[in-house]
């Protein structure tokens, strides 16, 4: 996995590559959280991501609860089928607004 | 390879399963059709793989993976079960336990060149059952119709499911229960529950907090539904019910119920348990054992001071420490019965191996000993059954000849008798041959000849060193080492055995283990300056003598108890006790393995709780005493070791001593 941080004026885009795995999660709820705590607004770009498992879910779940917690503005942006396949399985497309 | 706890409870657990795996085994054997069976087999399986994954034992998951293949076919009845895939998923089982042995000695299997060779046979024959693909499958009706006995019917079920925190890190995912179930029919609705997280620091990214409630419908069964979450349903809980407005007919509600019911008691009982280091148990009882010893000071206290409300404070607590001490030692007892199953397999493989054909009978599984004498006791069980099998049961040609019936019988039991946990190895062979171990006997100078001996003592010398009357040595028993060391490993548990037999009838071995190793019920006595404890249980009665009955006791050297013969030990003798003058004597008549025996004290003290310390390695070899005990105002009192001293005094007695 690799993640590709942009940051301008309070607003970050992270652009996530390859997988979102139980292998993976860890480093990928860091990275999120990190960035989350420094910006008003966060983008997650998931285009290059190939394989989101149960465990890559929760964490983005996670991170989206948490802006919303703390009242900051959080977008995932071209996700990938894949990605599709698990929000649309667990019925959670509507609170991503996708 | 080093000693990780990871891989040792990896060992652990999965030795378990393999047992599990190898009971399941003989069960189809008797039931090959039964599903929960199979089902059982498999989840074993399963779960010795998955746990190899995770500690990342190769070849125990590679191979357990072609095992588990095999019996997914099983499964879905596309191979049949017959006695030789038993046989052979039974050699299996050994090869993983091989391969288990060899980790926990720290050697890893891969260096073992026979070991390697082994897997690689039976993963071969594995292999030439995963080839014949569908063999059974047109033969068979559809399985779902047959086990709902109608037509199948669209039904709308909803779907409660909260996964349990690490079906991640077993590498299981919601997203494929999901699909699958999907597959089975249709998800109108469902809810992803994700209440369950905690707040983002504590959140665990491996750990899987997520519940579903799902609608679905579908015309497969409960059962296939249930099926989809089958390796989960032990971390998960899962409620699958059927939607108002079906009318599903009664006796599939029914059994849906029961099955619901026996699901969740699996559920609680795998939750009810924990692993526990038996160091911290011992531990435990240690200190109980301490505890039992302070309390036994303040009831003495109490008892000098006086004062009412303290005694009746004393006598409060102490009600509370038995029941502690109770409840302590009770922690530290298992049930038998897997034990005795683990034989099951014993005879089964010895039958194949010799054509004889013998029946294991097991009862009283639920009879309860401590788990270190559990442990122990394995060893002399498994020669014992094995002498049963070898040279107890007779060849089937010499059984019908003799009327009987034409297979063996072989028959393991355990239950409580007075202080003491026994079990009985009988079988229905020949019986021990009276004439050859006198022969023998005479011939090894065990005995000389023309000694008059009684039956029992007859046959109690089998288990003298080096005795074996077998006429040919098989590699299963025979070579004449054995009984005297079966002897030795009982006494060490404090225990003792004994042989009863009837010449063409059959032979039954009797063991009496004590019922706990670290606290008794005692009865104090004093002979000369010394207290001694006799265990309660084996306590019958006390009596005083009168002087004209000591005279004519010690004359003729028994006692008449109501007209009954009772044999006696002065305790005073038996410890070189000096005599102290006391001129007024008691009998504490004692009860043991069927008998009874006095032993002549001079005070009585009554009862106490004691516990158990072990002697040092300097008087590990003193004949009657099995411990000592520290008293409440330190005094040290010694524990007799009653089955010792009936053996010592009998034997002293027959020889005229």
């Amino acid at each position: 996995m690799n993640i590709n941080v942009e940051n301008n004026n309070g607003l970050c885009r992270l652009r996530i590559e390859d997988e979102m795995t139980i292998s993976t999660a860890a480093e990928l709820k860091r990275v999120l959280f990190d960035n989350l705590a420094g910006c008003r607004e966060l983008e997650v770009d998931l285009s290059h991501v190939n394989e989101m498992d149960t465990a890559g879910f929760q964490v983005l779940y996670l991170a989206r609860r948490e802006a919303d917690i703390s009242n900051k503005v959080f977008r995932i942006v071209s996700p990938g089928p894949k990605i599709l396949s698990v929000l649309q399985l667990y019925n959670m497309k509507d609170f991503f607004g996708i | 390879m080093e000693t990780d706890p990871v891989l040792q409870t990896f060992i652990i657990e999965s030795t378990e399963k393999v047992q599990e795996m190898e009971s399941a085994l003989l069960q189809l054997e008797t039931s090959p059709e039964d599903e929960d069976t199979i089902n059982a087999l498999f989840r074993a399986a399963h779960t010795i793989k998955g746990s190899a994954g995770v500690v990342g034992i190769d070849n125990v998951e590679k191979f357990t993976h072609t095992v588990e293949n095999v019996l997914e076919k099983v499964r879905l009845g596309e191979i049949r079960v017959t006695a030789d895939l038993i046989g052979l998923l039974l050699r299996c089982c050994d090869h993983i336990g091989h391969l288990l042995e060899s980790l926990s000695a720290g050697k890893d299997p891969e260096e073992n060149p026979e070991l390697k060779t082994e897997g690689q046979a039976i993963a071969g024959e594995l292999s030439a059952y995963l080839a014949v693909e569908g063999q059974g499958i047109s033969a068979e009706p559809d399985k779902e119709t047959t086990a709902q006995g109608s037509a199948p019917e669209t039904l709308t079920w909803h779907i409660s499911l909260r996964f349990g925190r690490d079906v991640l890190r077993d590498g299981m995912d919601p997203i494929s229960f999901i699909s699958y179930l999907s597959k089975l029919g249709e998800i109108t609705g469902l809810t992803t529950l994700t209440d369950a997280m905690p707040p983002a620091q504590e959140m665990d990214p491996e750990s899987c907090y997520l519940g579903f409630e799902i609608d679905f419908r579908s015309d497969a069964g409960r059962q296939a539904i249930e099926d989809v979450f089958e390796f989960v349903q032990e971390d998960c809980e899962i409620n699958i019910a059927p939607l108002h407005g079906n009318k599903p007919s009664r006796k599939a509600a029914d059994t849906a119920a029961g099955k619901q019911t026996q699901t969740r008691e699996s559920g609680s009982k795998v939750g009810g348990t924990i692993r526990v280091d038996t160091d911290k148990l011992d531990q435990l009882i240690n200190m109980v054992g301490e505890l039992v010893i302070a309390n036994a000071n303040i009831n003495q206290q109490a008892k000098r001071i006086g004062d009412n409300s303290l005694l009746e404070s004393a006598f409060a607590l102490s009600r509370l420490v038995e029941d502690i001490r109770d409840r302590a030692m009770k922690v530290r007892m298992v049930p038998i019965g897997e034990t005795f199953n683990r034989f099951r397999r014993t005879v089964r493989d010895f039958s194949r191996s010799t054509g004889k054909d013998i029946r294991l009978l097991i009862s009283g599984s639920e009879t309860e000993l401590d788990k270190g004498v559990i442990e122990k006791i394995g060893d002399p069980l498994m020669h014992l059954i094995r002498n049963s099998a070898d040279h107890g049961i007779e060849e089937r040609d010499v059984r019908l000849a003799l009327n009987k019936p034409e297979n063996g019988l072989i028959h393991l039991n355990a239950y409580q008798e007075t202080g003491s946990i026994v079990i009985e190895i009988s079988d229905d062979g020949s019986g021990l041959n009276r004439e050859k171990i006198l022969k023998k006997a005479v011939e090894r100078g065990i005995i000389s000849p023309g000694q008059e001996l009684s039956d029992r003592e007859i046959n109690n010398l089998i288990f003298e060193p080096g005795f074996s009357t077998a006429q040919k040595v098989t590699n299963v028993s025979g070579r004449g080492v054995g009984m005297d060391v079966v002897k030795r490993n009982i006494e060490a548990l404090r225990g003792s055995v004994e042989v009863e037999s009837r010449e063409g009838k059959g032979t039954t071995v009797r063991i009496r283990l004590p019922l706990t190793m670290a606290i008794i019920d005692g009865f104090m006595v004093k002979a000369g300056a010394s207290f001694y404890i006799i265990p309660l249980d084996m306590l019958d009665e006390c009596l005083e003598m009168s002087d004209e009955e000591k005279h004519l006791s010690f004359k003729r050297n028994y006692f008449s108890l109501r007209g009954t013969v009772l044999p006696f030990l002065r305790l005073r003798d038996i410890f070189n006790e000096p005599d102290g003058g006391n001129q007024r004597e008691h009998m504490v008549v004692i009860r043991y393995a069927g008998g009874k025996t006095g032993l002549v004290v001079d005070e009585l003290h009554g009862e106490v709780q004691v516990v158990i310390k072990s002697l040092g390695r300097v008087y590990r070899d003193v004949k009657g005493i099995s411990g000592a005990t520290i008293l409440g105002d330190g005094t040290v009192a010694l524990i007799l070791d009653v089955p010792g001293l009936v053996r010592n005094g009998t034997r002293k007695r027959r020889s005229g001593l």
